[in-house]
């Protein structure tokens, strides 16, 4: 089947090698069979049908050029979303789509308020390797954090996982991350999803799911480059991750 | 020299304790003597920038500042003994043991990290800054470009009396020039459209207009987002040259040659380093000598006479076969590594060496930035060694290299065993580590009699 995916400001947002993420998305949905076909969506384009959208992470300048625009697409993204298309968002693509984001001035810049979060510039950047517990897939995520954002979940709102090493949302609170039924927001960054497959294809399942209406499970591949990275990564967190 | 030892016993203790460092064979000792005197006495490394003669010169860019001071040093060194970190210790604790281990030196000659630049121009007064370019680079260490370049423009607008070399092909450098007080401004830059390539880089990074955000255009972008730039709304544009390469002709990967103009004239160049952003680093240097009035058969002369940096396009012998030594540690300098390789003889074998360490960067994850795949498709084997081989490994593997012709061999000495074993006798091993795993490198290859350690190599 073709998979189509919509990638949010390619040309602006792509600090933390976001490509990667596509390029592990492409060749996974093609080994089983499938066809990604990605449409690159920046500034005064329309929100596309797509199965799953994928929003990256700017530097401070490019994620300022992107958020009126961003806002403009708001409720075609939330319309997308509502009627099941998956969307994960990393790092600053993350914070855009919380309620806003408080810099150090106290100035606030809106987000666009899909996910029930909020963030405050910190003093200090979190940075470091991250492993989380993602109690919900039974599985684990390992990646690279650097942000000076600190996140805050509303009451009632799931984290992506649970910090086992690193920092995670605001250093503090041991969540990492934010999902809401197809939407996943992250600082996880390294790519994320070389060296996480089975979250690679959780999308892809879900991208899957919204395309035919029907539950899809992808029959596994065989990962041993992938789960080499994942031990590495993890030995890393574990070992010289930020302490929550 | 008189003064050794005898006004400041800081000083001697901490020349003292390089002899022992490196006598238990510590890496050379190239910066803990440096560390110390600074702990001891921070002002000790402004007093003895001081008392050099001639001043100081500092080289900073993102890519390239190791190749630029050592070309300058080669153009330099006739006419001055000089104080020259020539091994890359390029934080404030490098330049002081630089200046402990050079008591008769008439000229300071620095590489500087981008981040140390303000602190160390403030310590050393310098004569001349030459800055070359700014690139996305560790960002888990440096922050983001903006910061980097915001310590950049608080350090010129210190300065009044230093004259600025500047890359006038970089937006940012550009704009810092226009902005400077400083006396004496020399902007450099590549002038060859047939050279541009057909787009910007994927991991383009100042590609936006400062003033109002419009991409630019660019009539040529030569390295990343270095170019003939203009912003269509009449804001920016490149800066006229005064230092410039023109009439590049690649000549595989044994060299490049250009045609040098400067406010003396022009005259031919023959460099023995291959590649785009060697030129870069070779008109840097050029106008750095430009700065210090050397007449240009002097400069020429002396850009030929250059054969390589530690570590940075190094040829080593290793019995009957040869290793050729390529630094890669951030999207735009790998990428011309990868360029310059495909454009000049593709290898059929390659060691690929990702650490993790500060030094590299504990992200990893600008490998996935880096256009790899033209190098990909020459490719019949590849060995990824490293502490983060297996990262590596998948970058290839989704980059389209089938896994059966990736092997994942975390140690390095294991690695380069198995590349060597690879290539075929009188032919030459590509090698492409990150700086931790280029250090170690040489150190396997010096350990088995190969390599000169740097700090013989330094002196």
């Amino acid at each position: 089947m073709k998979i189509r995916v919509g990638h949010l400001y390619p040309d602006y947002l792509n600090i933390y090698a976001d490509r990667g993420n596509i390029a592990v998305l492409s060749a996974r949905a093609a080994a089983r069979g499938h066809e990604l076909s990605v449409e690159a969506i920046t500034l005064g384009d329309s929100i596309p049908d797509a199965d799953l959208f994928y929003i990256g992470g700017g530097q401070d300048r490019e994620q300022q050029l992107v958020t009126p625009d961003l806002a403009a697409k708001a409720s075609a993204l939330r319309a997308a979303v509502d009627a099941g298309a998956a969307l994960l968002a990393v790092c600053g693509g993350y914070q855009l789509l919380g309620r806003f984001y408080r810099d150090r001035d106290g100035t606030e810049l809106p987000g666009i308020g899909l996910l029930g979060l909020h963030t405050v510039a910190g003093e200090r950047r979190l940075i470091g390797d991250v492993l989380l517990d993602c109690t919900w897939a039974g599985e684990t995520l390992v990646g690279f954090e650097n942000h000076a954002g600190r996140t805050y979940l509303d009451a009632g709102v799931e984290p992506l996982g649970r910090v086992i090493a690193g920092f995670g949302n605001d250093g503090e609170s041991g969540s990492e991350g934010a999902r809401m039924g197809r939407v996943y927001g992250t600082y996880l960054h390294g790519p994320l999803l070389p060296r996480n497959p089975w979250f690679a294809d959780r999308l892809l399942e879900d991208a899957l799911g919204h395309l035919t209406g029907e539950e899809h499970t992808l029959e596994p591949l065989s990962d041993d480059l992938e789960l080499q990275a994942h031990a590495v990564s993890s030995e890393r967190a574990r070992r010289r991750g930020g302490r929550p | 020299m008189a003064l050794r030892g005898l006004l400041w016993p800081e000083v001697a203790a901490a020349r003292a304790v390089a002899g022992l460092s490196r006598l238990a064979g510590r890496g050379g000792g190239t910066t803990l003597p440096g560390k110390l005197l600074w702990k001891a006495d921070p002002g000790a490394v402004n007093r003895l920038a001081a008392r050099l003669p001639q001043g100081s010169v500092i080289v900073s860019a993102t890519n390239g500042k190791t190749t630029t001071s050592a070309m300058a040093a080669e153009i330099l060194q006739r006419r001055f003994r000089l104080a020259h970190n020539a091994a890359g210790a390029n934080l404030v604790s490098g330049v002081a043991s630089t200046l402990l281990a050079s008591p008769g030196a008439e000229l300071g000659l620095f590489e500087v990290d981008e981040g140390a630049l303000p602190e160390v121009t403030t310590r050393v007064r310098p004569r001349v800054i030459s800055l070359g370019n700014l690139f996305r680079d560790q960002l888990d260490r440096y922050g983001e470009l903006e910061l980097v370049a915001d310590g950049w423009r608080a350090t010129v607008d210190g300065l009044s009396d230093t004259t600025l070399c500047l890359n006038g092909d970089d937006p940012l450098l550009a704009d810092i020039g226009r902005r400077a007080a400083t006396a004496r401004v020399l902007f450099f830059g590549i002038d060859d459209p047939r050279q541009a390539r057909p787009s910007l880089q994927h991991a383009a990074d100042s590609k936006y207009c400062l003033t109002c955000g419009a991409p630019y255009d660019y009539a040529a972008a030569y390295v990343g987002h270095l170019g003939d730039y203009r912003c269509p709304n009449g804001h920016e544009q490149r800066p006229p040259l005064d230092v410039i390469a023109r009439e590049i002709e690649p000549l595989g990967l044994d060299g490049v040659a250009f045609t040098l103009t400067t406010p003396g004239g022009s005259q031919r160049v023959r460099l023995a380093l291959p590649g785009l952003y060697n030129v870069y680093n070779a008109v840097a240097a050029a106008t750095l000598a430009v700065a210090f009035d050397i007449p240009l058969a002097e400069i020429c002369a002396g850009l030929e006479r250059f054969t390589a940096a530690f570590g940075r396009f190094e040829r080593i012998e290793i019995g009957d076969r040869r290793v050729l030594l390529l630094l890669i540690k951030n999207p735009a300098g790998a990428n011309e590594a990868v360029r310059t390789l495909v454009d000049a003889a593709p290898p059929r074998v390659a060691v690929v060496a990702l650490n993790d360490d500060v030094a590299d960067g504990r992200d990893v994850s600008w490998i996935w930035d880096v256009d790899f795949e033209p190098l990909l498709t020459g490719l019949d084997r590849v060995v990824v060694t490293g502490e983060r081989a297996a990262e590596l490994g998948l970058r290839f593997a989704y980059g389209g290299l089938g896994r059966d012709r990736i092997d994942v061999v975390p140690d390095l000495a294991t690695a380069l065993d198995l590349g060597l074993e690879l290539t075929p006798p009188g032919e030459e091993l590509v090698v492409l580590p990150t700086y931790t795993a280029m250090l170690a490198l040489r150190g396997i290859v010096s350990e088995r009699g190969h390599a000169k350690n740097y700090w013989e190599g330094a002196a």
